[in-house]
């Protein structure tokens, strides 16, 4: 059984936002949310400084504390390539998994029902790539099962010094970012 | 881009805490009274503290279910049990809660409310007939508050993304803080003076108790890692600072017990103030928590604050 997650290249990202509207588009994300954003990330002092762009999402956590809190099991682990979702027919809003988010990728829909980043699933399941990873211009997001050994992304993740965000609060996040 | 800093539930999670948190206490407090017979008496609290309770914790289920973006899927909590939710195992203690209200109302059902209902009256007919009946009402009433009054506390420290709300003191305070509300609310409306003098004398100890968790709580964080000591600092000398301070540690707990320590000592008289500090302090204790916790984060902009 697959087990998907992304790989970023920070050195490729540009921040153009490509991925942002891509999402936006294919999933009709309603004007004033997001499902990924980027951050500009700068360290340093001036003039000694370094930055680095990154594509955020959900982290499509292997322990999602979403799914932990869920009092109706809206909030799951779908089968095919163990993504979370949100089931809105079986969500009551009441928001704990959006308080229980490290990484704050989730909203509340206007419609009322938690929404989040799905990794394009319905593209997936049809052999598509994801819509952000699709449209990026510098070819900078790599998709994949972190299950497969021989799939592009394990291959990368083996061979690139690579970091995931917020490990530290063990929710194994499924997003890395090379640099 | 979205807000790191989210601040997602409103004044209807405060409320719905705090009510929970007094029920939770009344529970307890009136269980004790009819375990120990005092339901003979009907000058005596726990002979209304039901029915209030009933009121009481409707009203805070009303602001919990305000709060819910897809209110008319609510009855969805009760088509799944998820174990590792502490939201759902909230709303199937509530399943407990009001049964056992319920089965407390009906041990002396008010004289205006009597004859009213036959299926109560006669309820309250066997329930009389059978003593140990009662004495087991009482303490299914203190076991069932318990349980809600930790509730309230476990629905926000298991929330592990809100460093301040990671503490395993979050529910002893929440337990002790509505104990305290409740001995305060009864110390206010009760008419007896026997049960006046010992609820001030119980609430003096969860308020000493409750100063003692305090200190236990942000031990805990202080000795923990970098997010939590500055989710910590957000009280001591942070942005909540002024408010917890002045309206939880200064009204809500430090005058209000040297007020009843001098009531219970007969130096003063008993009046509402104590009594109404408690339970203002007790709210603002949920607003604090709850809006400070939110506030509050993994993410380095927070720690860099």
């Amino acid at each position: 059984m697959a087990r998907f997650g992304m790989a970023i290249d920070t050195t490729k990202c540009v921040g153009c936002m490509d991925c942002v509207v891509a999402c936006k588009t294919e999933n009709d994300v309603p004007e004033g949310f997001n499902r990924d954003w980027i951050v500009y990330d700068t360290r340093g002092r001036f003039p000694d400084l370094s930055m680095e762009i990154r594509s955020e999402r959900c982290n499509q956590c292997d322990n999602p504390p979403c799914v932990d809190c869920c009092p109706t099991g809206a909030s799951h682990i779908h089968e095919f390539g163990k993504v979370v979702l949100v089931d809105g027919k079986m969500c009551i809003g009441c928001k704990a998994c959006v308080a229980s988010c490290p990484y704050d990728a989730r909203f509340i829909h206007p419609e009322g029902y938690a929404d989040k980043c799905t990794f394009c699933i319905h593209r997936v399941e049809n052999g598509l790539e994801p819509a952000c990873v699709a449209v990026c211009p510098t070819r900078c997001m790599y998709f994949g099962d972190l299950d497969d050994p021989n799939s592009q992304i394990s291959n990368l993740l083996n061979t690139h010094k690579n970091r995931a965000l917020k490990e530290e609060v063990g929710t194994e996040p499924r997003i890395f970012y090379l640099s | 881009m979205i807000d790191p800093a989210l601040h997602i539930w409103g004044w209807e999670i405060p409320v719905y805490l705090f009510l929970g948190g007094l029920v939770a206490g009344t529970m307890i407090i009136s269980g004790y009274f009819t375990f120990k017979g005092h339901h003979k008496h009907s000058y005596f609290s726990c002979f209304y503290l039901p029915h209030v309770s009933l009121v009481l914790l409707s009203a805070g289920m009303f602001a919990l279910f305000l709060d819910l973006e897809h209110k008319f899927y609510v009855w969805r909590l009760y088509t799944t049990f998820e174990v590792t939710s502490p939201m759902s195992w909230g709303s199937w203690v509530l399943v407990l809660v009001y049964p056992t209200l319920l089965a407390s109302t009906l041990v002396k059902i008010p004289e205006p409310f009597q004859n009213r209902i036959k299926l109560f009256d006669k309820i309250s007919a066997r329930i009389n007939e059978h003593p140990f009946l009662i004495k087991n009402i009482g303490a299914v009433s203190m076991i069932v508050g318990a349980i809600l009054g930790m509730y309230t506390g476990v629905l926000l420290s298991g929330l592990q993304a809100r460093p301040l709300w990671n503490s395993s003191m979050l529910w002893v305070l929440f337990l002790v803080s509505g104990l305290s509300s409740a001995a305060a609310f009864v110390h206010m409306i009760t008419t007896d003076r026997y049960e006046r003098e010992m609820l001030a004398k119980a609430d003096n100890g969860f308020l000493i108790f409750e100063l003692l968790i305090f200190a236990l709580f942000f031990f805990g964080l202080l000795s923990s890692t970098r997010v939590h000591r500055v989710a910590a600092h957000l009280l001591i000398d942070g942005a909540y600072a002024p408010v917890f301070w002045v309206f939880v540690i200064g009204l809500g707990i430090v005058i209000p017990l040297a007020i009843q320590l001098l009531a219970v000592n007969h130096k003063v008289k008993h009046t509402a103030v104590a009594p109404i500090l408690v339970i203002a302090g007790g709210l603002i204790l949920r607003f604090v928590i709850v809006f400070a916790g939110q506030y509050s984060s993994w993410s380095s902009a927070f720690i860099m604050k």
